[in-house]
């Protein structure tokens, strides 16, 4: 089934991570496997945020052997970082698995990302100036916890709570998903893309690549292969209800905009409430009645509608 | 049957190739004509089981604390003492709130309520404030529901009687598999409304969505404004004196008239040339004759 959500401050930061964690944890009843965020915040100046996983949840019950086997892995990221003249400015740990990198880098994010990748259990979640991308399995308020997510402040945001429907129930299926190599471009998804294999053989034979056999992903690497071509974001949402078949609800975040996007049914569901300040949406009234309790005007977006709106 | 060759076939209009093929010969009788029940019966109808309730006994009920089974509850054993007018307040689009009620009943919701609200009820008159969300009113059997705002999508699927009306705009797929009653909307519905609609009549003062009326039985849907497509089998039909005489009354008693009154409405009905479920498939009759 899943729950996404999304919410846009106009003009101003606000308690992004909260609002989103509240929003979550009122859609856990439509996925509890897994939870996952991409929060847009101001970034750290010109430098990128990277974070970044080196095993999936799971591993860690393999016995005390994997926590040396993470110390390799975490030695390996920090030598091919060294190796592409990368300045990381800060590391953290949020968890045993997951890491946060505050870097300085000028060169090709692709070939950068490509090489961290053939690290072994490695996967990067996302690379950003203003993106912060969590995920893990649990509820909202779980991986809220984790990783400090209360007190994130920020634009916007978007996020996912996840039934396994077509894949399995790891980190790597979870949502939200980085359009790689793009940095501050994610994706939300609640449906199911009945020719996901036909369009990512097509986007693999452009040269892209896929992590994970979920069908959502999809989006996310047809999003960035879009915007590489220098097509606008709301340009690239109302071609996909043309060319990707399937029922389907989505969401799209860039540093400074969000979209959404309805399929031809409009079989996927969407609440969305918009005011002067701030705009909110999710598969269910209930979760913007986690943040906004008071009486609002709410509608369902039509079959093939799209909007964007800016930060 | 005459044979018919694929050639002329092909020069036939849709119409005439559904004819040709001996699909409408017969008369339309049986389930079609069907009545359910007897009106004066279901006018007077109350469950032996039902409340005994006192219009005029009214209380407040706060859903803040209480899960969806918690308030539906609650609703019954309020009816159980006697009151007939219950004021739900705080209920924050929790889902499949005061569903089930087989009762008569004055049920006002302060706010908005989520999915499949107000749904399997027999009897209560509801206004509900706010909004509501997917489903609302589904199998409703009678009574009067009044949603002040927005209704999401698939509202009033399946209804079999009643008055369920939105004075906002609905979602998508709206009476799906509508079998009677009376679905009025305010606003604008999406697509796929009417979809295998079966018996009932829908107001849509607003525009239609693409798909209307797709796949439908039977049924009448107005439109008072315009129709994005019609769906598989829906057609247009002449807009009588007893229709707009029909609509006037409705849309006066929910004070829904629009400024230009209803001479522009749309009617839309079932052509019939898809769905023959009265007659024998032209397979089986190939067996008989």
């Amino acid at each position: 089934m899943c729950g996404i959500a999304g919410l846009i401050h106009k003009g101003k930061k606000s308690d992004v991570g909260s609002q989103m964690t509240s929003m979550l944890q009122a859609l856990k009843h439509r996925g509890p496997d897994s939870t996952g965020y991409a929060v847009y915040g101001d970034g750290n100046g010109g430098d990128l945020v990277m974070r970044i996983k080196v095993a999936e949840a799971e591993d860690m019950g393999r016995g005390s052997g994997i926590y040396d086997e993470l110390e390799r892995r975490i030695a390996s990221v920090d030598e091919v970082l060294s190796k592409h003249k990368v300045k990381v400015i800060n590391k953290s740990k949020a968890t045993d698995y997951a890491l946060r990198y505050v870097m300085s880098y000028s060169g090709d994010l692709g070939v950068l990302a490509n090489h961290l990748e053939e690290i072994e259990g490695t996967e990067i979640l996302s690379i950003g100036n203003g993106l912060e991308l969590i995920k893990d399995l649990g509820d909202a308020s779980d991986v809220s916890e984790a990783y400090n997510l209360n007190a994130f402040k920020g634009t916007h945001g978007i996020g996912h709570t996840r039934m396994a429907t077509e894949s399995d129930v790891d980190i790597r299926s979870a949502h939200p998903y980085w359009a790689f190599p793009y940095n501050d471009v994610s994706v939300v998804h609640n449906g199911q893309l009945t020719n996901y294999w036909i369009m990512r053989r097509q986007m693999e034979q452009k040269g892209h690549r896929f992590t994970s056999n979920c069908d959502s992903e999809l989006l996310a690497v047809y999003t960035a292969h879009n915007l590489s071509k220098g097509m606008a974001l709301e340009d690239s949402l109302k071609q996909s209800i043309e060319e990707i078949d399937g029922v389907f609800t989505y969401l799209v975040a860039t540093k400074d905009k969000l979209g959404m996007a309805k399929d031809t049914m409009a079989a996927k569901p969407l609440v969305l409430y918009e005011s002067d300040e701030m705009i909110a949406m999710a598969s269910e009234e209930v979760a913007i009645r986690a943040i906004l309790p008071q009486e609002i005007d709410t509608y369902d977006p039509y079959d093939e509608e799209v909007r964007v709106w800016q930060a | 049957m005459a044979s018919v060759s694929d050639e002329s076939l092909k020069s036939m209009s849709q119409e005439e190739r559904v004819k040709a093929l001996g699909m409408t010969t017969e008369q339309l009788t049986g389930r079609s004509m069907f009545i359910e029940f007897d009106p004066k019966e279901s006018e007077n109808f109350i469950y032996p089981w039902a409340y005994d309730v006192d219009f005029n006994k009214r209380t407040d009920l706060d859903s803040d604390d209480l899960t969806s089974t918690e308030v539906n509850e609650e609703i019954r054993r309020l009816m159980s003492e006697g009151y007939g007018t219950i004021v739900l307040k705080n209920p924050r689009g929790k889902h499949s709130l005061a569903v089930g009620i087989l009762n008569k009943l004055n049920l006002i919701v302060e706010g908005s309520t989520g999915y499949f609200g107000l749904g399997l009820i027999d009897g209560p008159n509801v206004r509900v404030k706010g909004r509501v969300g997917w489903s609302c009113g589904e199998n409703m059997m009678s009574g009067t529901v009044i949603i002040e705002k927005n209704a999401g999508s698939t509202f009033g699927a399946a209804i079999r009687g009643g008055d369920l009306v939105c004075r906002g705009s609905v979602g998508s797929r709206t009476g799906i598999d509508m079998k009677g009653g009376t679905i009025i909307v305010g606003g604008d519905t999406g697509a796929l409304s009417g979809f295998m609609m079966q018996r009932g009549r829908m107001i849509v003062c607003g525009n239609a969505g693409k798909n209307l009326g797709d796949s439908m039985y039977d049924g009448t849907i107005y439109v008072g404004g315009s129709v994005k497509s019609f769906g598989v089998d829906a057609v247009e039909a002449e807009l009588t004196d007893v229709d707009k005489a029909w609509l006037k009354r409705k849309l006066t008693q929910y004070e829904m008239m629009p400024e230009k009154g209803v001479d522009h409405f749309t009617k839309v009905i079932a052509g019939k040339m898809l769905w023959n479920y009265d007659n024998l498939e032209p397979t089986e009759k190939k067996l008989i004759l």
